[in-house]
């Protein structure tokens, strides 16, 4: 009795909080598809009384949404792309390629993850700028090509491959680029996914850098040009929530595809040592 | 050389490249540029650099707005901080619960925030903060409770903000400490429950130890991630109201991107720098002591 009891109040806890946590994602979809004015209604309205689309088509026809919506998925998935390759080829290295300096390195990168990225900000700015790259799709790339913590991942992962499975392929006479392609990259695959979904995750969120490098709003990524519409049309709840939707939802399709490798890498990382 | 480690170093050598470039080189840089008085005038003509040594710092000590960037986002870090891992525990342990069913289903729900775009779901909750037909104010009016005017009022702006990162964070710690809570080994729980442990003992003498590391890992991811405070108040408060909810990283984009004191920011972003380092060192020894007092020698499981 007293074990069911348990039970229920488990359960009973856990929707509760299930539903507090879905509650401000629910209520955005729902006001996104409300007729204008509604989602400021008092009382309350949690469902739209005619759901419409006009939102969204506003923001797509009017607002070119579509844009920016390409350049937010062309710039996550070309970071994507390089952050995998070169996060690989060092993190493998570290792990299984020794070469003079190799721990001191690592131990310097270490020491880098404490660092953050907005203390770099303002000289990178100078930098960006002093290239050409202010207002380019590349000044919005450049700082998110390597990252510390994609290497720690993957030198973690690649660890785990047993030496004899290389050796074997070098005895056969494979050179190392061949052996990194054919027999370690294939066993990283995991690890792979996990380092794709934390990049992309990363770069589509990422708002700080690409506000201060693009300048011309035709090239704002989503969520640069989601703070400027909500500065234009405040009063546009409805409008406002479906630009927040269309941010969201690609990231929470990708995260509920992959969740798997995404929470892997989480665990893993800070399981270290 | 052999091959293997030739192999090594042209593997290593585009990350290391682009690690330089464009994170070691800005980080030395801003150091440098904090000892000068780089600002607008430097922008449009380099010969207007002049270096100033720690003035830049002397002059962050006695300006008002930079201890209010700094009171503000320690108290987030104080506040919020032990709140996000309070909640992140909780949700751990009740994914832990034996007798829940559709655990990944929960899991799922409660991580969703973590993967949101911070930039949207901060719009969303500035709608939801509306002190007259805001969803919190409306629940909390069928309750009875007076209208509160969550982002214009300054003593209620930086406890939204708190608000909004709980809800936002809690899932990403949650996740590490269920993987903790994993590798506590079950023999631990039965002989506690021999010895006649109640669920709060159990919970005492064999949870909360054997998370020493998790809550080491927890305390200063969430800690670093707090000091960096930024897009929340950007989005919903732009720092007010009257410089309420105003912090060091937003302090600093505003020295930096808006009036071009280079020079300035920069020193700003050192101290915050050397706050991240402190505390995370100062994290690390107070773990490992109270570790030596939970588990004298030989007394670890």
């Amino acid at each position: 009795m007293r074990r069911a009891l348990g039970a229920v109040a488990v359960h009973a806890v856990a929707l509760a909080a299930a539903t507090l946590t879905l509650l401000p994602l629910v209520w955005m979809v729902s006001a996104s598809f409300m007729p204008a004015g509604e989602a400021g209604a008092v009382p309350l309205r949690l469902w739209p009384s005619a759901p419409t689309l006009e939102h969204y088509r506003a923001l797509f026809a009017r607002l070119d949404l579509g844009r920016h919506l390409a350049a937010s998925a062309g710039l996550a998935t070309a970071t994507t792309l390089i952050a995998l390759a070169c996060n690989t080829l060092a993190g493998y290295a570290f792990a299984k390629l020794p070469f003079p300096g190799r721990e001191a390195v690592f131990r310097g990168l270490l020491a880098a993850l404490l660092v953050p990225g907005q203390v770099a900000m303002l000289p990178l700015f100078l930098l960006v700028r002093t290239l050409g790259l202010v207002d380019t799709f590349l000044g919005v790339l450049v700082p998110g090509m390597a990252s510390v913590f994609g290497i720690f991942l993957v030198r973690q992962y690649a660890r785990g491959i047993p030496d004899g499975i290389l050796d074997a392929a070098r005895v056969d006479g494979a050179g190392e680029g061949r052996v990194f392609l054919r027999v370690a990259l294939p066993l990283c695959a995991p690890i792979l996914i996990t380092l794709a979904v934390f990049a992309f995750l990363g770069a589509w969120n990422d708002f700080i850098w690409p506000l201060v490098v693009l300048a011309d709003e035709r090239r704002y990524t989503l969520p640069v040009a989601l703070a400027n519409l909500v500065g234009e049309h405040v009063q546009d709840t409805e409008l406002v929530m479906a630009g927040a939707v269309l941010t969201v939802a690609p990231v929470i399709v990708l995260f509920l595809a992959l969740q798997r490798w995404y929470v892997a890498g989480i665990t893993s990382g800070s399981l270290k040592e | 050389m052999t091959t293997r480690s030739r192999a090594g170093l042209l593997f290593v050598a585009p990350a290391l490249t682009l690690l330089a470039i464009f994170f070691l080189g800005p980080v030395v840089a801003a150091l440098l540029l904090a000892a000068t008085d780089f600002d607008v005038y430097t922008i449009a003509d380099l010969r207007h650099l002049r270096l100033v040594g720690l003035d830049n710092f002397r002059r962050l000590l006695g300006d008002p707005r930079v201890q209010r960037a700094f009171a503000n986002t320690l108290w987030f870090v104080v506040v919020a901080g032990p709140l996000s891992i309070g909640v992140s525990l909780a949700a751990a342990l009740l994914l832990n619960a034996t007798a829940l069913r559709g655990r990944a289903v929960f899991r799922t729900i409660f991580f969703l925030p973590v993967v949101t775009t911070l930039v949207a779901v901060a719009v969303v909750w500035r709608y939801l903060y509306h002190p007259r037909h805001g969803l919190l104010n409306q629940l909390l009016g069928a309750l009875g409770v007076s209208p509160i005017d969550w982002l214009g009022d300054p003593a209620w702006a930086l406890p939204a903000l708190a608000l909004l990162a709980v809800w936002k964070n809690f899932g990403f710690n949650m996740l590490v400490f269920v993987a903790g809570l994993q590798a506590i080994p079950d023999r631990l729980y039965e002989a506690a429950r021999l010895d006649g442990a109640g669920w709060w003992a159990r919970f005492r003498h064999v949870t909360v130890p054997m998370l020493a590391p998790t809550f080491l890992f927890v305390g200063v991811i969430t800690t670093i991630g707090y000091l960096q405070l930024f897009a929340e108040p950007y989005v919903m408060t732009q720092g007010g109201p009257a410089d309420a909810t105003l912090s060091v990283v937003l302090l600093m984009y505003e020295e930096g991107f808006r009036w071009w004191n280079l020079g300035y920011g920069s020193a700003l972003a050192f101290v915050l720098l050397a706050c991240i380092v402190v505390l995370s060192v100062a994290q690390l020894a107070l773990q490992r002591r109270s570790l030596a007092i939970e588990a004298p020698a030989g007394g670890r499981p």
